[in-house]
């Protein structure tokens, strides 16, 4: 339910470090990052790290791993592929839901401030609990269903347009920029599945292979589940893979108004 | 956002302004007076443009939002730029409706 403001232990307090940059650095920066420690019972604070960037990769996610291997290792966040195609570094940077390993320093003016995708529970730093969001995945059933028997020794076969459908679609690596930056998406993710989730659903509805699309639909036949969706745009906007899940659920919506005839 | 506001604003304000119309005439010609040089003074008029705004406003997003329920201006170029619209659109009908009155009518 909508709380307005965070509750005592959740406030950021002022105590914040400072790690200045090396001696003779040449292209100072600060990275302003969100730190919370459930081990050690204080509140959230922001660090500030000065990294010369001369001598620091082009990504954010670079400066990240630079802060972690050279200066505080106490920093924890989440990476993997460093190349934007698994999703993990996704997190509040200057601002907008991204992926840390596919921001340019470059592009940001000023200060780096980092934060953890927003309206989300934390379990360290920079990490969001997704225990939730995942179980949100599993409720849509993301595998192809059918009913008919498969052909024998041969695959599914699917023409080249209907293939087509599901590009946009597929590229989705769930890294939940796009359902933590969904206002609806804060006010009732205990009930609707936000646009990251509404996106796959509609990628196994257009797929022309599964034979399961009544039954999904009858799934997401439901005031919270699809229906919270106000088109506010945040999750197309925030997108760094450059998908469209507005445009997703707005299909979505449009297969129920023709089910419905 | 703006949708809601001023679908709340325009909702909340009629029946404001009615029930106080209502009550003015009831209660009798004194009341009804004052109630009219209110209306028709400064503030009613800077009341009754806000109202054209939200009105206006109102209209732009209401079309909007039905052309983007049929699955069209997802793109995001397109919809900034209707968005963006919906604002000039809802300003410029409201000086040219206000024109329209004060020109004819005087201010």
């Amino acid at each position: 339910m909508a709380e307005f403001s965070l509750p005592a232990n959740s406030k950021i307090s002022s105590a914040g470090k400072r790690f200045p940059a090396p001696a003779g650095a040449k292209n100072v920066r600060s990275f302003k990052i969100y730190r919370w420690n459930p081990d050690d019972g204080a509140n959230p604070r922001y660090d500030t790290y000065e990294l010369d960037l001369a001598d620091t990769g082009p990504m954010v996610l670079d400066a990240l791993i630079k802060i972690k291997s050279e200066v505080d290792s106490t920093l924890t966040f989440r990476r993997s592929c460093r190349e934007g195609i698994c999703g993990s570094c996704s997190m509040n940077i200057d601002g907008l839901n991204t992926l840390a390993c596919t921001q340019a320093i470059a592009d940001i003016k000023g200060e780096v401030r980092i934060t953890p995708l927003p309206h989300m529970e934390v379990v360290k730093d920079l990490v969001p609990d997704f225990k939730h969001f995942y179980a949100q995945y599993a409720s849509i059933k993301p595998w192809l269903q059918t009913v008919t028997p498969a052909p024998s020794g041969e695959e599914r076969i699917q023409s080249e347009a209907d293939r087509a459908k599901i590009d946009g679609l597929y590229e989705c690596i769930l890294c939940a920029c796009c359902s933590t930056s969904c206002p609806s998406y804060w006010w009732n993710s205990d009930k609707f599945l936000g646009p990251a989730i509404l996106l796959q659903a509609y990628r196994w509805l257009a797929d022309s292979r599964d034979e399961m699309t009544g039954e999904r639909l009858d799934a997401l036949e439901d005031p919270f589940r699809l229906y919270r969706c106000h088109t506010i745009m945040n999750c197309s906007n925030v997108c760094p893979k450059g998908l469209n899940p507005a445009k997703a659920i707005a299909e979505i919506k449009l297969m129920m108004v023709e089910r419905a005839g | 956002m703006t949708h809601r506001i001023t679908g709340n604003a325009l909702a909340f304000g009629a029946v404001i302004l009615f029930l106080w119309w209502l009550v003015a005439a009831a209660t009798g010609p004194e009341a009804y007076l004052a109630f009219m040089a209110v209306a028709t003074g400064w503030f009613g008029k800077l009341v009754a443009i806000g109202f054209t705004w939200s009105f206006f406003q109102h209209m732009g997003t209401g079309i909007r939002h039905l052309v983007l329920d049929t699955g069209q201006g997802f793109d995001l170029a397109t919809n900034k730029f209707w968005a963006t619209m919906t604002m000039v659109a809802s300003v410029a009908l409201t000086i040219i409706t206000w024109g329209i009155i004060f020109s004819t009518k005087g201010f």
